[in-house]
């Protein structure tokens, strides 16, 4: 039994495809864990960040600045009534939630954090993870229709006609980029480029053609794999009903779209859905565009120091927010009335100066590099959600269905068609 | 969905009994929703997201204002005025104390009139930044809102120290204001101009250009001058039709007629036109506020009124452009301390008006904007 557990350490597949019930089921855990805290984290910072961008300070009052309102919030939506409208149809609003929150949650499976970190690595990755994340679509048109009411329904008819729309844009430039696995050609203008080509839609296996073709697809055959990537990066805002193509539940038309109904605990889930959903997006753009777990310049900057270097970031990185954490406790009113909050923040900080200096430890320090440069890219795409919130109005819904459908679909078209006479010339 | 009894000219299609169902949608925004500015309710018939018609719901906010006046004395009803448009209370007071002015056939002296002018002129720019802000919110930008806010905060300072009041100033008194100005106000509001022009250009910086806000704002909820003529629209919105009216050049009153300033005009009567008009409206309050801070004369603060307040039977009727539009007071007085009759001509109500006429054969999305343009307080629109 041990043996069972043990010997997988020291096979360099994905547990999924070593056979191993336990690594896989341990990644499950930890990836829902992870994808948990992550969304907890999101919800602070985009309520700090958006904050500091609409010069007020966001949440202070529940735990030093704030840290710990997404716990209570969550407690909040935990003890609130669970209202179902009387006119609602029960079963499909008991499910709608459910099936976001699901399928939102599913994706992970083969997202790849590193070559190994991942539960498993389909051969048909890339499909399976575009699959599963459009059906949350359904989850969305089944909670407005159920919810039997005037504002859902319409957000829920917003949202599968957004979803039409962009789902072959986002598709058209996905396949831009599955096709740079299999051309190796240099092309006419392509930057690297070396390297056998290899067709494959495992998500693995994207990252380690970009690695052998020493070339970040997003690069690739410039502009091509910018076009491609801009317009993923567009359709993907919209895939996530985000600002600005919040239309779905455009909080000033439609008062809440289609979670109008729900409240408590199924509203909760949706919320996490929606952050769940906007990570796994990104980590597709990652994945696809930007390389996936690889550091950046592993080309320019190769050699065994410059590998040292970089993996000191991921201690480094936290250690800096340890740095942070204990300034601000420095910081903290030196009244006994915030005492119990600096002690807080003082262990915040303690906490994360112990991450950083476990990181430090060579064994780990290699192990986890991947996993800390596909969140950094991750975190980026996060960050630039949480931006074109506080800056863009939003889209109105013919507005939405022109960029779609007239800008984005020729686009992805001709940039597909160009990828592929590039790439045989 | 069964019809409503307020509906009357958005009467139901013929009911489809096919298995489509496929009737038009009624649906009932407000008066509990976020975008309509307070409890307007607005019913809207939809085909998918197409509007076909609405009808506007008031009277959620009625508080029967013009009744009151009645049953109170001239003085007593002055504060019962700010109380309809609150984010312009200073403007309403302006209007119904010169009203009552002419009535009486008393005239504030000039330094009254100059700190009326400086006050106004401030509150009309609060009052454009709550709309701005408010407005940018409605269609989905939600920082300019806090900009606004911030900025707007420093005129309510100011507001504060010279009467106490924030909101429901109570600024002026019949005859004048109550209060000297205070040591170093004209210090605070020269201060705050210079803190406020470079406040304008980042608004501006914020959308003008904004390609999104662009998109959604021109060429939604076109009127044209004609129409708004026609309809009793006034402010901002008949301006940004072409139509070049503004009571402050007029029909001057108050201290007017001595400061330099222009009406800003649009062509094309859309949301952006309406924007970019109330955009420059507050550059050329800033102007008025500049001129005005400087030339405070000396003398006397209130003229010399009874104590107990009877006109001479008679009727007046007398307007400002309160910065939604012109704010008219109608009295009768049957020579009592009380008025017979007081009419209110509120710019929110007659503009509301032209919202079915806007938004027909727009999307829902539009019905937001629109009403956003067109600026509307409900204190004032149900008074």
């Amino acid at each position: 039994m041990l043996d069972y557990i043990t010997s997988y350490l020291r096979s360099n597949t994905t547990p999924g495809q070593a056979g191993n019930i336990f690594w896989a089921f341990v990644y499950i855990v930890l990836i829902f864990l992870g994808l948990s805290i992550a969304v907890i984290a999101m919800n602070w910072l985009e309520r700090k960040i958006l904050a500091h961008m609409q010069v007020r300070l966001g949440p202070m009052r529940v735990g030093p600045h704030g840290l710990l309102q997404p716990i209570a919030d969550a407690l909040k939506l935990l003890l609130k009534e669970d209202i179902m409208p009387a006119e609602a149809d029960k079963a499909v609003f008991w499910a709608a939630p459910l099936m976001v929150v699901i399928t939102a949650f599913t994706v992970f499976i083969v997202v790849p954090f590193g070559p190994t970190h991942a539960v498993t690595d389909m051969n048909i990755g890339i499909l399976f993870m575009l699959g599963v994340s459009s059906l949350g679509v359904l989850g969305i048109v089944m909670a407005g229709w159920a919810s039997n009411s005037h504002y859902p329904l319409i957000g829920a008819l917003r949202s599968s006609a957004q979803m039409v729309s962009y789902e072959i844009a986002m598709g058209l430039a996905v396949v831009a980029a599955v096709l740079m696995t299999s051309l190796s050609g240099i092309g006419v203008y392509g930057i690297g480029g070396s390297g056998d080509g290899t067709g494959t839609l495992s998500m693995i296996g994207i990252v380690q053609a970009q690695q052998a073709q020493h070339v970040w697809f997003i690069f690739k055959f410039f502009p091509l794999g910018l076009i491609a990537f801009f317009i993923f990066a567009v359709a993907m805002v919209a895939e996530t009903n985000r600002a600005p193509f919040d239309l779905p539940e455009a909080e000033s038309e439609l008062t809440a779209g289609f979670h109008t109904e729900y409240s408590g605990f199924r509203w909760s889930l949706f919320f996490l859905a929606e952050y769940s959903a906007m990570i796994a997006v990104s980590s597709i753009a990652v994945t696809l565009w930007l390389g996936g777990w690889m550091r950046p310049f592993p080309t320019w900057l190769s050699g065994e120091t410059w590998d040292l270097i970089f993996s000191l970031f991921p201690a480094a990185t936290f250690l800096l927010l340890a740095l942070i954490a204990f300034l601000g406790t420095i910081r903290m009113p030196k009244h006994p009335y915030f005492r119990i909050q600096t002690l807080g923040l003082g262990g915040f900080a303690v906490l994360l100066g112990l991450i950083g200096l476990v990181l430090l430890i060579p064994d780990v320090r290699n192990r986890v590099q991947d996993i800390y440069w596909f969140s950094i890219k991750v975190a980026g795409f996060m960050y630039l959600y949480i931006w074109y919130r506080g800056t863009f109005p939003r889209y109105r819904f013919d507005q939405l269905m022109k960029m779609g459908w007239k800008v984005l679909l020729p686009m992805g078209i001709g940039v597909l068609i160009l990828t592929a006479l590039v790439g045989v010339l | 969905m069964k019809p409503d009894s307020y509906i009357s000219h958005l009467e139901l299609g013929e009911k489809d009994e096919t298995f489509l169902d496929s009737n038009e949608l009624i649906i009932n925004m407000g008066p509990q929703h976020p975008a309509t500015h307070g409890v307007l309710r607005v019913i809207l018939k939809l085909d998918g997201e197409k509007v076909l018609g609405t009808e506007c719901v008031i009277g959620y906010l009625h508080r029967g204002v013009e009744k009151i006046a009645e049953n109170r004395t001239y003085t007593m009803f002055n504060p019962y005025v700010d109380r309809m448009d609150y984010v312009a209370a200073v403007s309403n007071g302006l209007g119904y104390c010169e009203a009552v002015e002419k009535l009486l056939n008393v005239e504030a002296p000039p330094r009254a009139k100059y700190i009326r002018v400086i006050l106004t002129e401030l509150n009309r720019i609060t009052s454009h930044q709550l709309w701005l802000g408010t407005h940018a919110l409605d269609i989905g930008a939600i920082t300019p809102l806090f900009y606004t806010f911030r900025d707007r905060e420093e005129i309510l300072k100011i507001f504060e120290k010279y009467c106490g009041a924030r909101l429901t100033t109570h600024a002026f008194r019949i005859g004048g204001c109550q209060y000297e100005t205070y040591e170093g106000f004209e210090q605070d509001v020269k201060k705050f101009l210079d803190f406020f022009k470079p406040k304008i250009d980042e608004y501006e910086e914020l959308l003008t250009t904004n390609r999104i806000w662009v998109e959604r704002t021109k060429g939604v909820g076109l009127i044209s001058g004609k129409e708004c003529i026609a309809l009793g629209v006034t402010g901002p919105v008949l301006r940004a039709s072409g139509v070049r009216w503004d009571i402050r050049k007029a029909q001057p009153y108050a201290a007017y007629s001595d400061f330099q300033f222009e009406i800003p005009i649009g062509q094309n009567g859309d949301t952006y036109d309406r924007y970019l008009v109330r955009m420059a409206e507050m550059r050329q309050s800033v102007r008025i506020i500049e001129q005005a801070v400087g030339g405070i004369p000396e003398g006397p603060i209130m003229a010399k009124v009874p104590k107990v307040l009877k006109p001479p039977v008679g009727e007046i009727y007398h307007s400002i452009e309160a910065p939604k539009g012109e704010l008219g007071y109608f009295i009768v007085s049957d020579g009592s301390t009380q008025p017979y009759r007081l009419r209110v001509r509120p710019p929110s109500f007659v503009n509301l008006q032209a919202l079915d006429m806007m938004v027909r054969g727009q999307l829902v999305a539009d019905v937001i904007a629109v009403i956003g343009t067109l600026d509307i307080v409900l204190g004032e629109v149900d008074r």
